[in-house]
């Protein structure tokens, strides 16, 4: 159980390669394709370009071909004319959505590289709106540019302008944030529930009606690690961040429900006996996947910021051998506890130059790397293996049920690798 | 603005990719801001290319605005050249680059790059893929080609085109290019160069070498061909060969371009026979609805129609440019075309017209899900579904027997389209089951209103003056009766029956009115 304490290494004089160059990442636009499915009466009206239209739709495929609640309000020359006009236009297209989407109570106007750069000012916008179409929609704002926010980082920033939103609370209360399946969240209440945390509430909530209050009683526990802003502003309304690591892995895990339980005053052997079912059925999990990862190497390029907690959990409760852990952004405090506990010397890399990485990777010649989608297959074609990065922002990957799955999601491309003949 | 859920074209800068990405030796350098680079994962994933796109991105975020954007593009266009030694780049701008007026040709062009650069000039406000793609490879075209090259003396020597047209992520373009390749062969003529897909910058060069050009896709090519006659004198040909007429059509016109004879009877392949085999008598009169780019769509029409006797009542594309070939079609076939990029309005057209086989995108593949309509794929917006392991091509006389599978499969077949019609109550064999070929994820019966009607209630009611109807005027006989008709049918008789009541001033649709607007309207 030592493992879960706090590490004490100052992780401050841990060397990073910070490199600037081609970024093969995705804009923060990308977060509403889980987003729109996590809060089931928003609407994500996206003002922006066609380029945005179709980021979406292809980064979605045919997963949410169904009734997306997220749509485009195509930027066209005339728009570009005249803001004048460009706001008017959108007040037309948001008319036209609501009236076909009568069930939409929360709208976000999503703002894009090019509503940015013609300064088009979406949170102007979202009070005017606000007031015509009071009190059966809210409306509200955030960017997901490319210029401004990295794939993850649009989902910190939607959750960040929901914040202003909470009314103010003082109960006494633990807040995760983060987005999160909805099955991993019902496990996580039932273990906060058993370990004697009564009230517990999660941003973003299911339906936006069900927003949680936020005050100097709200204690937070960071279920994803891209999401600075939100914390900010949720500490400027009182509430407390409680450092952990990332709930991956059986430690991972129990470290993570640890840092509540222990500020929550809870006794330490009902703790132990509340979550060690739970702990060691994620190690029983794990223990199918060992052979297959133990002393495999592994290089992360830089997507989703999960990075750093996933080499953590692969290095310490897997035996993966990390050959570079690359990170679109780096937020040290949040990350604190992971980054202590990684293993000495590695190698981490802050932004990215895509095709001195790339020499990289052929020259360390990995096991396995993880990537994003414009390069898995090239790199499969030169023989090396990959895991899609998206599939780990997609999965139900946290939480001790899900320490198995987690493993896995590395193990099968190696586990494939070896079975095909062809 | 324009409120879009989905589109069926990217920007024209994607257009621009597809052309760079089916070449080798050219890379494009694209002035975008982070985020652009998912367009990779087109090609990477739908088309599973074992290779990245040619593309070098300056992903330049907020805090490069407030410097020095320009020199930004300038060191990734430099990276790009020393890394990659392209024989040609294009350099161009995407939408948000577009705004800030880095002016990133003049950049280039001012940098004294060892190879040519190509400036590319995309507004992405006003235009989209197809157009991208076609204005790139004009330019491409325009600037690399030689005009110096021209055809060498005939000679005894076999005639040679050029294929134009084919791009990366093209509907079947792969397998397009290697039918036509193959039946040009047959007939004595040499590809001389396929461009853009499996062309390079040198091979463009020599362009002007060819005796004549085959467009095989106008959306692309038209304009560079136009200018290759212009310049050139090549002429190039119409037709595209998609059907087994057309495809008789192709050659006759090719043999002319070539001054060569026409083959008297070419093997035609199996399709004619396909169809006019008894097994193939259901398909009369089948109303096919018919969405895509114009000239698939132009094509499926004919196809429809002519061989395989469906009755085509909607047809539509996509893309403005070639409205006017969906137009005069549209004229020739009795309906009114369609020219929409809205899928919603695509949506209420296919219900509005009581299709009963959808030929669209995968946008229409979708809508018909939705609305429980058999479907096949005929047109880009691709899917990685439109990439098959094997050869499956659109063109040619091979094309028509794909076509012919494809198109035919997803339908209710021969007698047991008779058979759920005789016997529609059996519980394991109705239409809510859909086709047993398709596995029992085939169209089922669209859940109706009228099944809910019981004849207990409706029995109760008999003493009543007027016998009591729903909303649209049936009798509780009426609408078992109609629940007797075939789901795919099922609404065009019941709208069929409505509008016959309605001009002949009946309130009540009972059985016989059923009947007799059936007579009235029996084919």
């Amino acid at each position: 159980m030592t493992a879960v304490l706090a590490p004490s290494r100052v992780t401050e004089a841990l060397p990073v390669l910070r490199e600037r160059g081609q970024r093969e990442v995705f804009c923060g636009l990308t977060g509403i394709i889980w987003l729109h499915r996590k809060v089931q009466d928003a609407f994500f009206l996206v003002v922006g370009s066609r380029t945005c239209a179709h980021l979406l739709q292809s980064a979605a495929g045919v997963m949410v071909f169904a009734e997306p609640r997220f749509g485009t309000a195509i930027i066209e020359e005339r728009d570009l004319a005249g803001l004048a006009d460009a706001n008017e236009e959108l007040d037309k297209v948001v008319r036209q959505l609501l009236a076909r989407r009568p069930e939409i109570k929360l709208l976000f106007l999503v703002g894009s590289c090019p509503s940015e750069v013609i300064k088009l000012d979406l949170s102007r916008a979202a009070e005017r709106l606000n007031v015509t179409h009071a009190p059966n929609v809210r409306i509200l704002n955030y960017s997901g540019s490319g210029i401004e926010t990295t794939f993850t980082q649009g989902e910190d920033a939607c959750l960040a302008a929901l914040v202003p939103e909470m009314r103010a609370d003082a109960v006494d209360q633990l807040l995760i944030v983060g987005a999160l399946p909805d099955v991993v969240e019902d496990q996580f209440r039932r273990l906060f529930a058993e370990i004697g945390i009564s009230r517990v509430e999660t941003l973003p909530p299911r339906r936006a009606k069900d927003l949680p209050g936020v005050g100097p009683g709200t204690r937070f526990l960071l279920a994803q690690p891209f999401l600075s802003e939100t914390a900010r502003m949720l500490e400027t309304r009182g509430a407390r961040h409680l450092p952990a690591m990332f709930p991956f892995g059986a430690e991972g895990t129990t470290a993570w429900l640890h840092a509540a339980a222990t500020e929550f005053g809870i006794d330490e052997m009902h703790f132990r006996s509340v979550v060690a079912p739970g702990r060691e059925r994620a190690k029983r999990a794990l223990a199918h996947h060992a052979a297959r990862l133990n002393g495999k190497s592994i290089f992360f390029m830089p997507d989703s910021q999960l990075e750093v907690p996933l080499a953590r959990f692969l290095a310490n409760e897997m035996g993966m051998r990390l050959i570079e852990v690359g990170t679109p952004y780096l937020h040290r405090s949040h990350l604190a506890d992971d980054l202590a506990a990684l293993p000495d010397g590695v190698q981490i890399s802050e932004g990215q130059d895509v095709d001195k990485q790339l020499d990289r990777v052929r020259a360390a010649k990995p096991d396995l790397t993880v990537c994003g989608l414009g390069l898995a297959n090239p790199l499969e074609r030169e023989g090396l293996s990959t895991k899609w990065a998206i599939e780990l922002v997609f999965s139900p990957v946290h939480g001790f049920d899900q320490a198995g799955d987690l493993a896995e999601l590395f193990a099968r491309p190696l586990v494939r690798r070896d079975r095909l003949t062809v | 603005m324009q409120l879009t859920v989905w589109t069926y074209e990217g920007p024209p800068h994607v257009g621009a990719m597809r052309v760079a990405t089916g070449m080798t030796g050219l890379h494009y350098v694209l002035h975008a801001p982070q985020g652009d680079t998912y367009a990779d994962l087109l090609f990477t994933m739908i088309e599973r290319r074992g290779e990245r796109p040619p593309v070098t991105y300056t992903t330049f975020q907020a805090r490069d605005l407030g410097t020095d954007t320009a020199e930004l593009f300038q060191k990734a266009a430099r990276d790009a050249y020393d890394r990659f030694q392209p024989q040609a780049m294009i350099v161009g701008a995407s939408c948000t680059a577009e705004l800030i007026q880095d002016d990133p040709a003049g950049l280039a062009l001012t940098m004294g790059l060892p190879c040519p650069i190509i400036a590319l000039d995309l507004p992405s406000y006003s235009h989209k893929e197809n157009w991208g793609a076609a204005e790139t490879f004009y330019q491409i075209v325009r600037q690399l080609a030689d005009k110096e090259r021209k055809p060498a003396a005939r000679d005894g020597r076999r005639p040679r085109a050029n294929l134009l047209g084919p791009t990366a992520l093209g509907f079947r373009h792969r397998d397009d290019v290697a039918e036509i390749t193959r039946l040009l062969g047959t007939l004595g003529i040499d590809v001389h160069v396929a461009a853009p897909m499996g062309s390079t910058p040198a091979a463009i060069a020599g362009l002007g070498e060819a005796d004549f050009n085959i467009v095989l896709y106008p959306e692309i090519a038209h304009e560079a061909a136009r200018w290759l006659e212009k310049t050139f004198g090549q002429k190039y040909t119409k037709t595209v060969p998609i059907g087994v007429g057309a495809t008789r059509e192709f050659i006759a016109e090719v043999c002319l371009l070539a001054g060569i004879e026409a083959p008297a009877d070419p093997d035609a392949g199996r399709m004619p026979w396909w169809s006019r085999s008894v097994d193939s008598t259901y398909l009369t009169g089948k109303r096919v609805f018919i969405f895509g780019d114009a000239t698939h769509a132009v094509a499926a029409a004919r196809i429809a129609r002519d061989e395989l006797g469906f009755e085509v009542v909607g047809l539509g594309c996509y893309n403005r440019e070639f409205a006017r070939d969906i137009r005069a079609a549209a004229k020739l076939y009795g309906v009114e075309p369609l020219i929409t990029d809205d899928y919603l309005v695509v949506e209420d057209a296919i219900a509005a017209s009581a299709c009963e086989l959808v030929l669209g995108t995968q946008m229409e593949r979708h809508i018909a899900k939705r609305l429980r309509l058999p479907c096949a794929v005929i047109s880009a917006p691709v899917h990685v579904q439109d990439f098959p392991a094997r050869h499956s091509p659109q063109m040619g006389f091979e094309g028509a027997n794909v076509i012919f599978d494809t198109w035919v499969h997803p339908l209710v077949m021969g007698l047991e389209e008779h058979l759920l019609t005789m016997f529609r109550d059996d519980f394991e064999f109705s239409d809510a089951a859909g086709a047993s070929h398709l596995g029992g994820h085939g169209a089922a019966a669209p859940a109706d209103a009228h099944q809910a009607i019981t004849p207990s209630a409706a029995s109760d009611v008999a003493v009543l003056e007027r016998p009591q109807v729903d909303a649209d005027g049936w009798t509780p006989e009426g609408a078992r009766e109609l629940q007797k008709i075939p789901f795919f049918v099922r609404g065009k008789a019941k709208r069929n029956t409505e509008r016959y009541a309605a001009e002949h001033g009946l309130a009540v649709i009972s059985v016989e009115t059923l009947y007799d607007a059936k007579a009235h309207y029996a084919r």
